[in-house]
């Protein structure tokens, strides 16, 4: 047993070391850039690999999109700027967040219409039968109603 | 009445939606356009493979229809379209290659192994020129027309039928 739990955990080490070892160390002096660079490594879709996001990725593409990434921050652009650097390049299709513009209207949209939809149904359903309750006793029903009701108090 | 209309609109609405959703889930992803199709090839300066003294820019690729192949020693598939890329400048087709993420020697080998059909190339070692655009994996072919303009960009190998089915048409509309 406790060979095995030994076996594994020697595995283990050996598979953590075999991916991290595509992925270089950077280092920050400031926390905020860090996080910066973490945020944008890991909403950018490698080119390549379809569902990885560039800071999780092997392909050496990602590794280029990584050190751009890099090089841009330092050089002190703005998050949008860098965005619009890769997206020139790679295309919308790199983003796992779509921008908001006319193409992606729908996608965007859509959700929000759905839900406006629905509520819209759910009040139109609730009236309806509110209306329907209420408008539910006929003359003749009222007549019968009111005989029931003196029937019970003269007795 | 009305009211078995509005019910008859919720199937109608999720049958639209399912449909256009379900086309969508048939594309393939990698076959989507390049980022900068209808720009102006990015800008760049860099050396020719054979001559580390010659530099060549943009320029290089205005004044005719020209089609700029993205290769690399390391790249089987560059080795397998070769024989399109030499018969499509035996049709006139002015070829310029950027050797991409390669050495000098191992890119001049390919070219007296596999046949040279560029006119130039331009060595991109560390594959700058690549990454502006946009390239992800050799091989890549765009077409530039005589402006300068990116026409039509071709992801991956070359086949015999694309060049017959695509390439050539491509050509000729952009001439």
């Amino acid at each position: 047993m406790a060979l095995m739990r030994l076996f594994a955990a020697v595995l283990l080490t050996l598979a953590g070391s075999v991916v991290a070892a595509g992925i270089e160390l950077r280092e920050f002096d400031d926390p905020v850039m860090e996080q910066r660079y973490r945020d944008h490594t890991s909403s950018m879709r490698c080119p390549l690999c379809e569902n990885q996001a560039i800071d999780d990725s092997d392909a050496p593409i990602s590794g280029d999109m990584r050190e751009r990434v890099y090089q841009l921050l330092q050089d002190g652009q703005s998050d949008i700027e860098i965005i619009n650097h890769m997206v020139q390049r790679f295309g919308e299709y790199i983003l796992y967040t779509p921008r908001l513009e006319n193409r992606t209207s729908l996608l965007w949209g859509l959700p929000i219409g759905l839900v406006v939809l629905g509520m819209l149904v759910v009040v139109l359903m609730v009236r309806a039968r509110r209306n329907a309750s209420a408008k539910a006793l006929s003359a003749e029903e009222r007549a019968r109603l009111d005989a029931l009701i003196n029937r019970e108090r003269s007795s | 009445m009305t009211r078995r209309l509005l019910l008859l609109l919720l199937p109608i609405g999720f049958v639209g939606i399912a449909l256009f959703l379900y086309q969508g889930l048939g594309r393939d992803p990698s076959q989507r356009d390049s980022a900068l199709m209808a720009r102006d090839f990015p800008a760049f300066e860099a050396s020719t493979l054979r001559d580390a003294n010659r530099q060549g820019d943009q320029s290089l690729l205005t004044g005719e229809v020209t089609l700029v192949n993205v290769w690399g020693e390391w790249c089987p598939a560059c080795k397998q379209e070769m024989p399109q890329l030499l018969e499509l400048a035996d049709n006139g087709i002015r070829m310029v290659g950027i050797n991409y993420r390669d050495t000098r020697e191992k890119g001049l080998e390919f070219l007296s192994e596999f046949g040279d059909p560029f006119e130039v190339n331009v060595f991109d070692p560390e594959g700058s020129m690549g990454f502006d655009l946009g390239v992800y994996g050799a091989p890549e072919t765009f077409l530039v027309d005589a402006d300068g303009v990116i026409r039509y960009h071709h992801k991956g190998y070359v086949s015999p039928e694309d060049v017959r089915e695509r390439i050539l048409p491509e050509v000729e509309k952009w001439r």
